[in-house]
């Protein structure tokens, strides 16, 4: 074994070495430590939304385009009715859009009786829903897993995104400071 | 009242620990016998206030008693008692009050039956483990304390999670603190042992055991994880080299080596500052894979905690025991000396090659563990390593460890001749080479991998038969003499030999498991069958199922062979109103040498059910190897020599060779 075998200086280096790596090691725990496992960077930030062009999740309603964002500040909100977070936070949801915020929604993988159902059983927030139903949207915005909120400007470009279940903190802290920023009506 | 009382009883426990971390230390070092002989009462006090306080926390969840915030959050009236009593260690707060159970344990378990020690290793052996059990219990107290009530008290609990109703998930993780916490006792000795700046072949001696049930235990407790997932999480997998999987296998790796390391410090009395800083390395990494499950450090499916204060606060901890452990092992470990010398082809080259190896591997599912929050620090990208990396590096160092596996317990001690070795290895290399090549044929030579990790297994299960048989002289000698000898083996090297070959099925199951596995994934209705390896799935029926807490629906599936059905299945899909979970029951056929496995999926819109069904061959064979490696570790901890325990500094040269 190394520690055995050798002698003198190098020796005395070798029993030290451990230590050393160790000091390392806790350095980048400790910066680990204050890093937020939600804060994923979007590659789309300040890019304009993608181009897309979703059927509605129901006959009567609206579907949503690429076309229908921009103008105005908004959120766009993934969802799904088989996401458990996406249940919890459709609460916050819905008082936001009771606030008058405009919020869009993309059912990402869910089938329309299932979305309907969805919003059938704890309210219809948004203004225009588009079904994407095999995910490629979702893909081009960069979703990472739902739920997923984006924030665009007035220019239709995405100025945030924030990833995991809004909750009312979240949006006191993040989501509204942001969307005064960008000139909320 | 209760909930008080084991509250009280934590308090203190965290106060003998800190008298129990000081007193025996400072007599030590005085030569002060009353202070010295205080450690072991310390720990046994220790011990039993953790225990008390545990019992305190079992009851309020038994009795339901939603005063207690930790039961609301993890219990509910509805669920079964034997959920309710696991339930205690099945969340973050009552998972740590098992772990101080588990230390204050073993601590006890040395002031009872440590009686060889010599008085001041064991009080410093105690010491440093009062050490440890002072920083946990303070985490408890200011960080995780389960005895918080809450005003006003809840009418009901919110704690039904469906997926933590499992036997499986509910006995793995007492068997893995068992083991992560037992190598404790190691780094304890190995602390005292450099603070008195002397390693022995007795000091190896007292190690041993205490890593051996750690080991035990661990491995125990992997298989059981294993098995866990491979049932419960239903994606017919068994390995996922999830972080909190290798958090588990590294202390497993490097405990292995320690195992392996302690045996040349014993025999020979070299390898000494390698064996101290593993057996250091190991508890570290214990305490690492705590850090990387409770701290949130890392995200994983597993992680229940996720607390940047409690992160803190543990990483302090880690900082203290490791830096503090290694900074020691730094200014010590170079004062101590070796007596034994020996030649690069000897049994200690053997185990040396085995050490570097094992310590390799621990230290690449290191990198690939923690390379995302490498990444993630400096900057990069959120991203994950999977099976792909752990393929490319893990098996290449498998594969001369096993080799040189079959080899090692042939080797003398000192210098061998591996000519001979070889040569009374040729039997094995002819056997291992046969099934390799009947792989090949099966196969028809589009597979590398699978003659590859078959011939590898065949070559350690024959070597370690050859090693046997050589043992006994099976062959060689009349059969009285074999007889005699037979009965004269100690149990330490039957534990050496059954252990070596249950990774050998170890070896081959996984090996056919991972290339052998087939899957289909297919919407069925009643009436309709798949076709997978040649069995013949038959979808018969579904029917609803009312369950005390949840409301299910059940399938029936029979599995035919040439028109012969031979097993019925039921699958089954739970729905919980409460969380608005769904969970999926798997149902497994096994035969010992391949399990069906079928999962039910969601209904379609037309009345038909979606269907996973696995057929995996040898899977079982991946368990029953790490059974069996525990029989050898049982059959091995029982070893007279370790029962007798008495501190003999050389054995007796007959038995010195025997047992080599």
């Amino acid at each position: 074994m190394p520690p055995e075998s050798n002698s003198g200086l190098g020796r005395r280096l070798l029993f030290v070495l451990p230590i050393v790596a160790f000091i390392a090691l806790a350095g980048v725990f400790a910066l680990g430590l204050g890093h937020d496992p939600t804060a994923l960077k979007s590659a789309m930030i300040d890019k304009p939304a993608p181009d897309f062009a979703l059927a509605p999740v129901a006959a009567d309603r609206p579907g949503l385009a690429r076309a229908d964002l921009g103008g105005k500040p908004m959120l766009v909100n993934f969802f799904a009715s088989w996401c458990a977070p996406c249940r919890a936070e459709h609460a916050t949801l819905a008082g936001l859009a009771a606030s008058g915020v405009p919020l869009y929604g993309i059912a990402y993988k869910d089938k329309p009786e299932a979305a309907q159902r969805f919003l059938g059983d704890l309210g219809d927030p948004y203004q225009r829903i588009g079904l994407d139903l095999d995910g490629r949207t979702a893909i081009d915005f960069g979703v990472y897993g739902v739920p997923e909120t984006y924030i665009l400007d007035r220019d239709g470009r995405i100025r945030y995104r924030y990833a995991g279940a809004l909750t009312d903190q979240v949006l006191k802290t993040e989501i509204l400071p942001r969307l005064d920023a960008l000139g909320r009506p | 009242m209760i909930a008080e009382l084991g509250h009280f009883a934590l308090i203190l426990a965290l106060l003998v620990a800190i008298v129990q971390s000081i007193v025996p230390m400072l007599g030590a070092a005085r030569g002060s016998r009353p202070m010295m002989d205080l450690a072991p009462m310390a720990a046994l006090v220790q011990f039993g206030a953790v225990a008390i306080a545990f019992a305190a926390l079992t009851h309020g969840y038994v009795t339901s008693d939603f005063s207690l915030k930790n039961v609301v959050e993890n219990s509910h009236s509805l669920k079964p008692l034997l959920y309710k009593i696991t339930g205690v260690w099945g969340n973050h707060e009552g998972s740590m009050l098992l772990w101080a159970l588990i230390l204050t344990l073993y601590g006890a378990a040395v002031g009872a039956f440590g009686r060889n020690l010599p008085p001041a290793l064991k009080a410093r052996v105690l010491s440093v483990h009062g050490m440890i059990g002072t920083g946990f219990l303070a985490f408890i107290l200011f960080t995780s304390n389960p005895f918080l009530r809450v005003l006003p008290v809840p009418p009901d609990g919110q704690g039904l999670n469906p997926i933590l109703q499992d036997p499986g998930l509910a006995f793995h993780p007492p068997f893995l603190y068992l083991g992560y916490v037992g190598f404790s006792m190691a780094f304890s000795f190995a602390v005292a042992a450099l603070i008195e700046g002397r390693v022995d072949p007795a000091w190896a001696r007292w190690v041993r055991p205490w890593t051996l049930v750690a080991w035990c235990a661990l491995t125990l407790g992997i298989c059981l994880g294993s098995w866990w997932a491979y049932y419960e999480l239903g994606w017919g997998g068994w390995w996922a080299w999830d972080p909190v999987e290798n958090a588990s296998f590294m202390p497993w790796l490097s405990g292995t080596a320690l195992l392996h390391s302690a045996i040349v410090v014993e025999k020979r009395d070299t390898l000494k500052g390698w064996t101290i800083f593993l057996a250091l390395l190991t508890f570290s990494l214990s305490l690492l894979g705590t850090f990387l499950v409770r701290s949130g450090v890392l995200s994983s499916v597993h992680a229940f905690a996720v607390d940047p204060a409690r992160g803190a606060f543990i990483l302090a901890l880690l900082v203290i025991a490791i830096g503090g452990s290694l900074l020691l092992f730094a200014l010590r470990a170079p004062a101590l000396r070796a007596t034994g010398s020996f030649a690069p082809i000897s049994r200690e080259s053997a185990l040396v090659l085995n050490n570097l190896l094992l310590a390799t591997a621990a230290l690449t599912v290191f990198l690939g563990t923690l390379y995302p929050l490498f990444l993630d620090v400096i900057g990069g990208d959120k991203v994950s390593i999977g099976s792909p990396y752990y393929n490319a590096t893990f098996v290449p160092l498998m594969v001369p460890m096993v080799l040189v596996m079959a080899a090692g317990p042939l080797m003398t001690w000192k210098r061998a001749d591996l000519a001979g070795v070889l040569q009374r290895l040729r039997l094995a290399f002819v056997g291992a080479l046969a099934v390799a090549l009947i792989m090949v044929i099966v196969t028809k030579g589009h597979e590398a991998l699978a003659p590859l990790g078959i011939g590898l297994a065949g070559w350690l299960l024959f070597g370690t038969l050859r090693e046997v048989a050589e043992r006994i002289r099976l062959f060689q000698a009349p059969w009285e003499v074999v007889r005699n000898r037979l009965a004269h083996v100690p149990r330490a090297s039957w534990g050496m030999s059954i252990a070596h070959a249950g990774l050998a099925v170890t070896i081959a199951g996984i090996t056919i498991a991972s290339g052998w596995q087939q899957e289909s994934i297919q919407t069925l209705k009643p009436g309709e069958s798949i076709t997978l390896a040649g069995d013949i799935y038959r979808f018969e029926k579904v029917e609803p199922l009312p369950g005390p807490n949840y409301s299910a629906e059940e399938a029936t599936v029979t599995v035919s062979r040439d028109g012969r059905t031979f097993a019925t299945m039921h699958p089954s899909r739970l729905t919980y109103p409460l969380q608005r979970m769904t969970t999926t029951d798997v149902a497994i056929h096994t035969d010992g040498l391949s399990d069906k496995y079928v999962v039910l999926g969601d209904p379609q819109p037309d009345g038909g059910w979606i269907f996973r069904i696995y057929y995996n061959p040898l899977v079982p064979w991946v368990w029953f190897g790490a059974i069996i490696m525990v029989v050898g570790g049982v059959l091995s901890l029982s070893d007279r020599r370790l029962r007798i325990g008495a501190p003999v500094r050389r054995l007796k040269r007959t038995e010195a060779e025997l047992a080599a």
